[in-house]
């Protein structure tokens, strides 16, 4: 984080120097503060909204709906994991938020199925093959409606900024598809030498 | 193709309905329930202000130097033949890294070629389809002191670069360039 701040910064600066144009750099300060809050508060309005809309799903149990769908897909997802074992609910209920775009509540519930993951693991410094497909799904983060880029777009006069909801929902479902295809090639791959026979 | 703008236009509508009538059928006091979220919603912007000053700042600088346009001269025959616009290379490797850096990118981009041009909707079609990579496997791992990830980085990794590459095509397909 520290790096990539000070390379932008510094770079910048040092670009501006070497070019003689080192009043560039303060112009480059004072707009970039000015839009920093200018966005910032412009997104008030779709994040508040947003996270209002999502507090009433989470309250009529939509995430628990969803749950039950997903059950047999985290079974697939999971072999290692007991299909009675409280690590598994905890892993549908955080695919369930993610997919609503409830980040606040995924956050959690999937720090709760790391824990509930780790007690299955023995308490090891190293990830288990569970962990590795936990970590693949939240990092893809399957999302069907992008509130954030929604709002910014708004923000810009977009004519029209609800019109990339398609073409994410198409990036995110192929990503996550691949996340799912990378992480069984690399878990055959580590198990390839001990777990065959 | 049709397909997929029915799809853009219809899904927000069709979220919040379904949102609204599940709340009703399930008793949820529905109002007290939106100011409630809408408050934890008002807190979440106003703590994304000083990292957005701070990235913006930052990407700001780097643009009006002139160092953007240098990056961009020496790229371009490199992913020109890689068919890869490469206003969106710096996109594309700092949304695995950082959450603001790469929101402040897209503002600069949105600013500079606008929301509706294929600059525009691919980059927010990037920011839009993943999450963080290297955040998210800090704050899983080190919440149970998970010292070797193994072959998740790899995974998260290599899934952003499929993102990447997933938007660029769904953009170009939807819209044309």
């Amino acid at each position: 984080m520290d790096v990539i701040w000070f390379g932008l910064f510094m770079t910048g600066i040092i670009v501006a120097a070497a070019t003689g144009r080192v009043e560039a750099v303060t112009e480059g300060v004072l707009t970039g503060a000015k839009d920093g809050v200018l966005v910032s508060f412009g997104l008030i309005s779709v994040i508040a909204f947003w996270l209002g809309m999502m507090k009433i799903a989470e309250q009529a149990g939509l995430v628990q709906s969803l749950a039950k769908l997903l059950r047999p897909l985290a079974r697939w997802l999971y072999p290692s994991v007991p299909s009675d074992h409280p690590a598994m609910g905890s892993l549908i209920a955080n695919m369930s938020a993610n997919i609503l775009g409830l980040g606040n509540a995924a956050t959690p519930l999937g720090l709760k199925a790391m824990r509930e993951l780790q007690d299955l693991n023995g308490n090891r410094a190293t990830a288990s093959a569970a962990m590795c497909t936990l970590l693949a799904m939240n990092t893809a983060s399957l999302t069907v409606i992008p509130a954030t880029m929604i709002g910014l777009r708004m923000e810009f006069h977009s004519r029209a900024p609800a019109d990339i909801v398609g073409s994410t929902i198409l990036a995110t479902v192929i990503a996550t598809a691949a996340a799912i295809m990378l992480d069984r090639f690399f878990r055959r791959r580590s198990m390839g030498g001990k777990a065959r026979t | 193709m049709n397909a997929v703008a029915t799809l853009s236009a219809f899904a927000l509508p069709v979220t919040l309905a379904t949102i609204l009538v599940l709340g009703i059928v399930r008793r949820v006091a529905l109002y007290e329930s939106f100011v409630e979220g809408a408050k934890e919603g008002f807190g979440t912007s106003v703590n994304l202000i000083p990292h957005l000053i701070a990235m913006m700042v930052a990407v700001s600088v780097f643009r009006s130097s002139g160092a953007l346009g240098l990056l961009m001269g020496v790229l371009h025959p490199w992913l020109n033949r890689l068919h890869f616009p490469p206003e969106l290379l710096p996109l594309a490797l700092l949304r695995p890294i950082s959450g603001s850096a790469s929101l402040a990118l897209v503002t600069d981009l949105f600013k500079h070629a606008g929301p509706d041009s294929f600059l525009g909707r691919a980059a927010s079609t990037m920011q839009g389809s993943t999450d963080t990579t290297l955040y998210v496997l800090t704050v899983y791992f080190g919440s149970v002191g998970i010292r070797n990830p193994r072959y998740s980085v790899k995974v998260g990794l290599l899934s952003d670069l499929v993102s990447v590459i997933a938007s660029v095509w769904a953009v170009t397909w939807m819209f044309g360039k």
